[in-house]
């Protein structure tokens, strides 16, 4: 099982607490931990990765093992802590806005 | 039901308009653009949230904001999206951004239509689930030529006429004024007799910054417009529109609304100018003519008359239906006044909430 951590206000969305768990078929890469994610919680399409593009919003941040993935290939496979759920995988909202 | 910068609010009272409940945050943390409920189911209510971070989510709400669930936010344009002109005259693609306004349907609660930046309607017909652009608007000549108003490229105003439910209006900042008469299929712009210094054609067939466009329905060929500049009307279905600024100090503003029994009474209120947001002299005072323009009287008791700097948006004026007729507005100080009385007296209902960017009432049986 994988392990993902939201933001706040995407928990809230999608009716779920501070950490929640996956089933990720083949290859744990940042694409597919949330294309299980948008499967499992519908409202998270679009809030996470435009709708069209599928690029990652501006202003939320992917992190694995203390470390920043979000400028990393989406189908760059993530850390094996990650994969085997000793760490989570965690979606951040950036700090922003002055 | 009051949308802010941070957040929904419900404020609920009796007949009487005197004591209020105050509920929420709803959705605490996001812009709430707008919240409006069916004319033909009131518990049926429709939500926009959305955030710099996270996007546009809709909520929708089957029990009158008890409980609410997000259902489609997915936004596409059809075709090819093209170009609309940007700030500096070069072409821009057409970008979803947000949802301005959403205006349920008259007759099925499931049908909305939603207003968005960049300015394109979107209609659902299956409760907000899916989501089709009318995109015979963008597409019928001029949408290559639209620019945004400093607000951005939005379709903020959705009127639909009760006597002909082929018949809508629409207004975008700052495109002007469309009106479709096939029920969507093809639109027209209506902007004939408006003038606006600030483009380079003043009398263009469209570029004008509209704010807000109201209508009563006993009589929806008669149309109330407040534009960047100038009060304007129309009685020919937007065929044309004159000027009916008359006496205001200043003809700059955003909300116009008309009273729910009286066709000719109509309020704005005055903001000093495009680049001081805020009322004349400090005072906050809503207008009203009773004659459907150009006589304006001001309205000032309960609103601060001194030292008053806050801004009063677009969609953020409501009526209700009671006898009198109730008149509400927000402000981005975060006070929200009421007046039972027509105008006559005002009260606030609350004063320390976020930006007010919408205020809508449902008058409940």
């Amino acid at each position: 099982m994988i392990r993902v951590v939201l933001p706040a206000h995407l928990r809230t969305l999608a009716g779920v607490g501070a950490e929640l768990k996956l089933d990720v078929e083949g290859p744990v890469t940042q694409r597919s931990i949330i294309d299980a994610l948008e499967a499992q919680y519908p409202p998270l399409r679009g809030a996470i990765r435009e709708y069209g593009t599928g690029q990652r919003r501006a202003f939320v941040r992917f992190f694995a093992c203390e470390e920043d993935w979000s400028h990393e290939s989406p189908d760059a496979p993530l850390p094996e802590a990650v994969a085997k759920g000793a760490e989570p995988f965690l979606i951040i909202g950036a700090i922003a806005g002055g | 039901m009051v949308g802010t910068r941070k957040g929904a609010f419900v404020l609920t009272s009796d007949g009487k308009r005197e004591k209020w409940d105050v509920s929420g945050p709803h959705f605490a943390g996001w812009e709430i653009y707008h919240v409006k409920g069916s004319p033909a189911d009131p518990n049926r209510l429709y939500a926009s949230q959305s955030s710099g971070w996270f996007g546009q989510q809709i909520q929708r709400s089957n029990d009158g904001g008890k409980s609410w669930e997000p259902v489609g936010n997915k936004f596409v344009y059809d075709g090819v999206p093209g170009t609309h002109q940007w700030y500096d005259g070069t072409p821009h693609p057409w970008e979803f951004k947000r949802v301005w306004h959403l205006e349920p349907s008259l007759t099925d609660p499931d049908t909305v239509y939603a207003g968005v930046e960049d300015g394109a309607l979107f209609r659902s017909t299956d409760g907000g689930q899916s989501w089709q652009e009318l995109s015979g608007l963008r597409g019928h000549g001029s949408g290559p030529r639209w620019q945004p108003g400093a607000g951005g490229l939005c379709l903020h105003t959705i009127l639909l006429d009760p006597s002909n439910p082929d018949r809508i209006f629409i207004a975008i900042s700052a495109a002007g004024a469309f009106r479709t008469d096939d029920g969507g299929k093809s639109w027209r712009p209506i902007n004939q007799g408006l003038t606006s210094q600030y483009i380079p054609d003043p009398h263009a067939e469209v570029g004008h910054c509209v704010h807000r466009i109201a209508m009563h329905r006993s009589r929806p060929d008669v149309l109330f417009m407040q534009k960047h500049w100038d009060v304007m009307r129309s009685d020919n279905a937007g065929d044309s529109w004159h000027e009916v600024s008359g006496n205001l100090p200043t003809d700059f503003g955003f909300p116009i609304d008309v009273h729910a029994h009286e066709p000719e009474t109509i309020y704005v209120v005055p903001i000093k100018s495009d680049s001081e947001h805020y009322p004349p002299e400090g005072k906050l005072r809503v207008f009203r003519s009773r004659t459907g323009g150009n006589e304006w009287e001001p309205l000032t008791k309960g609103l601060p008359q001194s030292n008053c700097y806050v801004n009063v948006l677009r969609d953020a004026m409501a009526v209700d239906s009671l006898d009198s007729c109730g008149v509400y507005f927000g402000t981005t100080g975060g006070q929200v006044y009421a007046s039972a009385d027509a105008g006559d007296n005002w009260a606030p209902i609350v004063r320390d909430l976020p930006a007010v960017l919408s205020v809508e009432v449902q008058t409940l049986q």
